[in-house]
């Protein structure tokens, strides 16, 4: 058994629109390994999230995952049945959203959001009555202490908008490790917040994880996030990866110019007054896109050779990217 | 809202673009050319008709229509128990339907337009009274404001259309009102108040066009609605009077012979079913055509 | 919902219903016609007989009086003698709404059971076969003119294939006592089950009539409103915690969908009221709204006044009632 425990290979995500067919996830390979933290980086639209969503068969019309294999702990979870589908999510791979606000169901109590998870998937509840009743009622207060809710008993019978942000954000955190998945996939899991809550609720992820020695799939946009909570990182550009490897080492020394770009554009508390350096131009437009290296028309670095397709290539030991620059570099 | 950045200029071409929208909407044109259909057979009814519609002939009482044995080709429908032919009396029918409709939806979008404009642009106390009126009207449902009217006023064509307008006008004052206060905050209008215009010219110059697409929409929708209650009035016996021959009555003459001639009823009601079906489709396509947000 | 809240909403009814009643006093105060000479029709009367029976209307006083008067009166249900039946039109009203209430209330549960799974299933759905088959259907029941399709009903499954009753409550042959004035009720307490059959039966072609146009109505805004939900990011939350595609659609989807539908429910049983004339007139319903209509040919103005106040107190207050719906059931909205 390899330690790999999500293994993506070729995905591929088409949407169906008016103005045509949007490849928005272009033959990308993932590999979580256990217990560890992965970062996935990309501005928005570059098929980050819609990678995972692939991932747990929750891309909605007019979006299809058209190819790829997706192996789960060895079992292709592409061809699992939709009722197959349903007891892997929630019990062995869980999600958050972006904003509790919205993802937390406004008309039912909090206890109720909890307990249907535990209900769906918890084999070790007694079968029925009282018992499991107040064992379910059981699990939903640990877990509110668990990501640290105070007077939990009282919390559950409560409404999402009766709670703060952070509260919230936690809740949403319970209800998908209510079963202790093998691997959690955080979807921007604090750009809805505070900056001061954003730090608490990153430290309970890599906190829990450690507990629970679960893998985190921790989606994002922020690199200093990942530079301080993730094991490896993946750099996702218009659908495909551009680059992966150690956080340590991408962050230290990258090698696809979109990196490069990215870090650059990242403002220095220590070094106020300095120009940022935002990379130039537009995500190119996802329909119709010629077989060219996708980066090309904002990379400085472009040359001719960059009009043809562009592999990845290992960039060290245990990295990769998708640049032409990288054969060159060593020669 | 995408309409609050359009300068006046702006809406113009934004007309026109949406205009086209409407085009490309195949089953919302053929519809509104059933209207159209409609409007030419009320306005040429004594020269399309293929007889008097008063015309009664007691030989052809309740004469059943062509395809059936006993009819005959020039009274394709049949006739009443009059002995009146009645396609024709549909034909005519279309004008009291479509006057009604119409001159109900004019009278009630000008004063509604105006008390909207007044209400929203001025608030203050003119606000207050209308407001209040708006929501007294909206306190009745509409068929029994209008039967309570009708007691009131007698039968009639000038006093249906009144019962009507009396309370169809709450609803663009309504759409008015809304409209013109986001729109009395935008830049332009600013600029035109700076620039010491009247108040009357700025209501009705630089805030009544932009509000216009919203209100044609709910006019051509509410057309349909007041086509309908016309024909209910007349169905109860308290629309336009005999012998005029308007749909809701054909059909309510038709009731005492369901047993014996189906047609009587069955096709008036017909004409009122399409011209209203037709008129909401098209409006339903006019309505994604100019006003997004209230498509789905 | 705060106590306080809710009074200062109670309140804010206050005007509305004031404003409705001047405008109904106004509407039969104009009424052309005198109504001392009305309920004197043929008979020959003497002056002095005459203007006592003006002043005992107290039609000899100014405007202003005679409308707080009215208005005293009305407050304790008061509305004066109907000159037709010679009986208070109070007593008239009650004795002839169970009917109208109870065809409503059928109407209202026909409308719901059919329109909020079928909007459920073609926002499922959407843009399949039943989608558009349901999409054309609302659209043709808030065009059908409800006169029209009531009689074609009639003609159908009464005149033809004889299967309903053309018109009434109940057969005479069904001899029922009055308990609560609602038929199916009052068949079931006589422990009667054919009789109860048999006002089923006369229920069923009124009730879709009257419900027609607001099943189409409840169809669309629970489609639209169902569709709006499903988009929920909560929605996707639910379905990445591994629950039951059931579960999902009905607890998660539709509780949050219905809340539109419920209030919208609430406004359109509203214009139910207006529908029953219709209704009722086509059907022989022995309800108010025909009631209403034979009254206003019998010139018998008080109980128009009365019926068309009671009708625009009902409205105003099923409004309210909507409001107070929406916002019970959205635990967001905070008062």
């Amino acid at each position: 058994m390899t330690d790999a425990l999500l293994e993506v290979r070729g995905l591929r995500t088409v949407f169906e629109t008016r103005a045509g067919r949007v490849c928005a996830v272009d033959g990308v390979d993932v590999e979580v390994r256990r217990g560890e933290c992965l970062g996935i980086v990309g501005e928005s639209g570059s098929g980050k999230s819609v990678t995972f969503a692939s991932v747990m068969g929750l891309v909605r019309a007019p979006g299809r995952v058209e190819g790829g294999t997706v192996l789960f702990d060895g079992r292709d979870l592409r061809a699992l049945t939709p009722a197959g589908m349903r007891a892997v999510r929630g019990r062995d791979i869980a999600m958050t959203m972006q904003d509790a606000l919205t993802a937390l169901n406004p008309a039912l109590t909090v206890g109720e959001q909890i307990a249907e998870v535990l209900e769906a998937h918890d084999e070790t509840l007694p079968a029925r009555g009282a018992a499991r009743r107040a064992a379910i009622r059981k699990t939903s207060v640990d877990m509110l202490g668990l990501v640290g809710i105070p007077s939990a008993e009282t919390r559950l019978k409560q409404y999402p908008h009766e709670f703060s942000g952070g509260m919230r954000q936690r809740i949403m955190i319970a209800i998908a490790l209510a079963c202790r998945p093998k691997l959690l996939i955080a979807d921007e899991p604090t750009t809805a917040l505070d900056v001061t809550i954003q730090a608490q609720v990153l430290e309970l992820i890599s906190d829990i994880r450690a507990r629970l020695g679960m893998s985190v799939a921790l989606i994002t946009h922020d690199l200093g996030v990942v530079a301080e909570h993730c094991d490896r990182v993946m750099v996702m550009y218009a659908g495909q990866v551009v680059e992966e490897g150690p956080t340590a080492e991408v962050i230290g020394a990258p090698r696809h110019p979109y990196t490069q770009g990215l870090l650059a554009s990242i403002p220095r508390p220590g070094l106020r007054g300095q120009p940022i350096h935002p990379i130039e131009g537009q995500v190119p437009d996802l329909i119709d896109l010629p077989p060219q290296c996708r980066f090309y028309s904002r990379c400085a670095q472009r040359r001719d050779a960059c009009l043809a397709p562009v592999d990845m290539r290992a960039a060290g030991p245990l990295r990769r990217a998708r640049c032409i620059l990288i054969g060159e570099d060593e020669a | 809202m995408t309409m609050t950045a359009d300068t006046p200029a702006a809406s113009e071409s934004i007309f026109r673009r949406n205009l086209s929208n409407f085009a490309a909407n195949r089953l919302a044109m053929a519809c509104g050319l059933i209207v159209v259909l409609f409007a030419v057979m009320a306005v040429f009814a004594p020269w399309i008709a293929p007889h008097d519609p008063n015309e009664t002939d007691l030989f052809r009482r309740l004469q059943p229509p062509a395809w059936i044995a006993g009819g005959e080709w020039s009274f394709v429908l049949g006739c009443d128990a009059l002995g009146r032919d009645i396609l024709s009396r549909i034909i005519y029918g279309a004008r009291i339907s479509i006057f009604i409709g119409l001159a109900v939806i004019l009278v009630a979008t000008t004063v509604g337009i105006l008390a909207g404009l007044a209400a929203g642009y001025l608030r203050g106390w003119v606000d207050v009274v209308i407001s209040r009126l708006v929501d007294i009207l909206l306190g009745f449902p509409y068929l029994i404001f209008a039967i309570g009217l009708m007691a009131m006023m007698g039968p009639g064509l000038w006093n249906i259309i009144l019962a009507l307008a009396y309370k169809e006008w709450v609803i663009p004052a309504r759409v008015v009102r809304g409209e013109t206060l986001v729109t009395r905050e935008l830049e332009y209008v600013e600029a035109a108040r700076a620039l010491g215009a009247s108040r009357t010219h700025i209501m009705l110059r630089e805030i009544l066009p932009n509000v216009l697409s919203p209100v044609i929409v709910v006019a051509t929708i509410r057309m349909a609605h007041v086509i309908i209650l016309e024909a209910s009035l007349s169905f109860l016996g308290l629309g336009v009077q005999p012998p005029t021959a308007s749909w809701g009555s054909m059909v309510s003459d038709g009731r005492a012979f369901i047993l014996e001639a189906w047609w009587v009823s069955t096709f008036p009601g017909l004409a009122i079913l399409l011209l209203v079906l037709a008129i909401n489709v098209a409006s339903q396509g006019l309505r994604d055509a100019f006003d997004p947000r209230f498509s789905e | 919902m705060s106590l306080s809240k809710l009074l200062e909403r109670i309140a804010q009814l206050l005007p509305v219903l004031l404003g409705v009643s001047v405008i109904v006093f106004v509407m039969m105060a104009l009424t052309p016609g005198d109504p001392v000479q009305i309920m004197i029709g043929d008979q020959s009367i003497t002056p002095e007989q005459e203007a006592e029976l003006r002043r005992g209307l107290g039609l000899d006083r100014p405007m202003i009086e005679r409308f707080f008067i009215f208005l005293g009166n009305a407050v304790q249900f008061d509305f004066g003698e109907s000159f037709y039946h010679r009986r208070p039109v109070a007593d008239v009203i009650a004795e002839r709404l169970p009917a109208t209430i109870e065809l409503s209330l059928v109407a209202l549960i026909v409308a719901l059971v059919t329109a909020i799974p079928l909007g459920v299933l073609a926002a499922i759905r959407k843009n399949s076969i039943f989608d558009r088959i349901a999409t054309v259907g609302s659209l043709l029941g808030v065009s059908l003119p409800g006169f029209w399709f009531g009689i074609l009903l009639l003609m159908l499954f009464a005149v033809h294939l004889h299967i309903l009753p053309v018109s009434g409550r109940i057969g005479f042959d069904s001899e029922v006592r009055m308990v609560t004035g609602f038929l199916l009720i009052d068949t079931l307490l006589a422990g009667n089950l054919r009789a109860f059959g048999d006002a089923l039966a006369h229920l069923i072609l009124p009730a879709i009539t009257l419900g027609l146009p607001m099943t189409a109505i409840l169809m669309r805004v629970t489609r639209t409103s169902m569709l709006e939900v499903l988009r929920q990011d909560y929605v996707t939350f639910a379905d990445a915690k591994g629950l039951s595609r059931r579960r999902v659609l009905f607890r998660h989807a539709l509780k949050n969908a219905l809340i539109p539908t419920v209030s919208v429910a609430a406004i359109e049983t509203g214009s139910l009221l207006g529908g029953n004339m219709i209704v009722e007139t086509v059907f022989g319903w022995p309800g108010l709204g025909r009631l209403v209509v034979e009254s206003i040919f019998l010139r018998n103005y008080p109980l128009v006044q009365a019926a068309v106040l009671f009708y625009a107190v009902t409205y105003v207050l099923l409004n309210f009632v909507a409001d107070l719906l929406y916002t019970v059931l959205n635990p967001r909205v905070k008062l």
